[in-house]
């Protein structure tokens, strides 16, 4: 059986993990490489390190730091912020990223999606959707982290994001996230029962019961959660036994 | 011990040069057929497209250098692929040293989806006296997956896994052994599989 994958996600600036942690008795907790490879020990399914810089220094500080995570870590991980094109692409995937995954860029000119699964593949193509709803239920798409909205939908979108070859979904509900009081999963339904492609969920993550919902509600593929990993509130062992113990199938 | 990896046109052998490194082993990428057939062990990883990696592979001279090659070799995804006789992805004439044809995934549910990507469990096929010590490399744990092409199951069958179909996790004949997964990406699991093929 195919396993719900599990994914803890790290915000990466000039080098350093950022949010703070009290994760494990790590003693470079502040390490995106330490912590990606304790992640792993502690059975993670994949990693996601986004880079939250914007100088042009920390980017190649955080293509350095790719380059150490491939080298080091031995599970599959996807890189994304501020990519915006086909070169940041080629420079990522060069230093040994697995997937990429784009945001802003794809919704302000969808084309590069095209071009990414041009000459990558679709495999590495993982397409970040932050997405809010309104007091009508409507989900619409935000650029820039969520700070400016688009004329896209979040289903519309996402399902021209598949059509154009992108290999994954990853949805954050910006109404869930950093609330700790689950996943968006009438939406996730919506967009995995009506997608041929993976959807991972992101945002809202604070319990256990919050990933099963994701999976057995939401019909996610895999959920992604930050803080709850970073703080040990919910250790990747513990929440994979419970997984196990409501029938999912986890690694 | 020499450790050579197959250079070819191919997407992603660095992940693997990375694997043998974490093990202690500093790997040759070479597309050179005397030292392909000098090292104690060859790797043939990659991920990529059938039809191009034969075009690539023929054009070098490799199909017949990793055809004729005596000691342990270990495909990896794509690798697996070109090892076996066929593949209907571009309808490509392969190595033939597995004689099995590779076929594209059928979904026939929604949640079927293509290609079969992240972690699936393999369960290695220790037929009672069959006495290959090839088949001792893979156990009965997840390992990581992206493909959407597979290599059914045959009698050169090594591991199998479930997914739309059984197909085959794992290969070996002789000296030859494949896995559709990806052990540089597996983990720990994926490290003790590189570790008893090194040690074979």
């Amino acid at each position: 059986m195919l396993a719900k994958r599990i994914i803890p996600c790290l915000d990466v600036k000039d080098g350093q993990t950022v949010k703070g942690t009290n994760f494990v008795n790590l003693r470079h907790a502040g390490d995106p490489v330490a912590l990606g490879k304790a992640y792993s020990e502690q059975g993670a399914d994949e990693l996601v390190f986004l880079d939250i810089t914007a100088s042009h220094e920390g980017r190649k500080t955080f293509t350095e730091m790719v380059t150490r995570v491939a080298a080091e870590v031995n599970i599959p991980f996807t890189v994304g912020g501020g990519i915006g094109s086909l070169a940041d692409v080629d420079r990522l995937l060069n230093a040994g990223a697995d997937k990429v995954s784009v945001n802003s860029a794809a919704l302000r000119r969808p084309e590069l999606i095209d071009e990414i699964i041009t000459h990558f593949g679709s495999q590495v193509c993982v397409v970040a959707i932050d997405a809010r709803q309104d007091e009508f239920g409507l989900w619409t798409c935000y650029l820039n982290g969520g700070r400016i909205p688009t004329e896209f939908s979040l289903f519309d979108w996402a399902h021209e994001a598949q059509e154009r070859g992108a290999g994954e979904i990853l949805f954050t509900s910006m109404n869930h996230d950093g609330v700790k009081t689950g996943f968006a999963n009438e939406a996730l339904r919506q967009l995995a029962d009506n997608l041929s492609i993976p959807i991972i969920a992101s945002g809202g993550a604070g319990a256990r019961e919050h990933f099963r919902d994701a999976f057995t509600i939401g019909h996610a593929d895999a959920a992604l959660a930050a803080s709850v990993f970073h703080f040990g509130e919910i250790p990747i062992p513990e929440l994979k036994q419970y997984l196990r113990g409501e029938g999912i199938a986890v690694r | 011990m020499k450790v050579a990896i197959v250079k070819y046109n191919a997407g992603n052998i660095y992940s693997v040069v990375h694997a043998l490194k974490r093990l202690g082993v500093e790997p040759v990428v070479t597309d050179d057929a005397a030292l392909l057939r000098s090292a104690d062990k060859v790797l043939f990883p990659g991920q990529g497209e059938a039809r191009q990696a034969m075009t690539y592979l023929r054009d070098h001279g490799l199909d017949e250098v990793i055809r004729s090659l005596q000691q342990p070799v270990l495909g990896i995804c794509i690798g697996q692929q070109l090892m076996c006789r066929h593949s209907e992805e571009g309808d490509t004439d392969c190595l033939g040293i597995f004689p099995v044809d590779v076929l594209r995934f059928q979904p026939l549910l929604h949640e079927q989806k293509v290609p079969h990507m992240g972690w699936n469990q393999a369960f290695a096929n220790n037929a009672e006296g069959s006495g290959h010590e090839l088949e001792t490399l893979v156990e009965n744990e997840y390992y990581y997956f992206i493909h959407s092409f597979y290599v059914p199951v045959c009698e050169f069958t090594a591991a199998t896994c479930d997914y739309i179909v059984p197909f085959s996790a794992a290969l070996r004949r002789d000296n030859f052994f494949a896995t559709q997964f990806h052990p540089e990406k597996s983990g720990a699991v994926g490290e003790r599989l590189l570790r008893r093929f090194l040690e074979l």
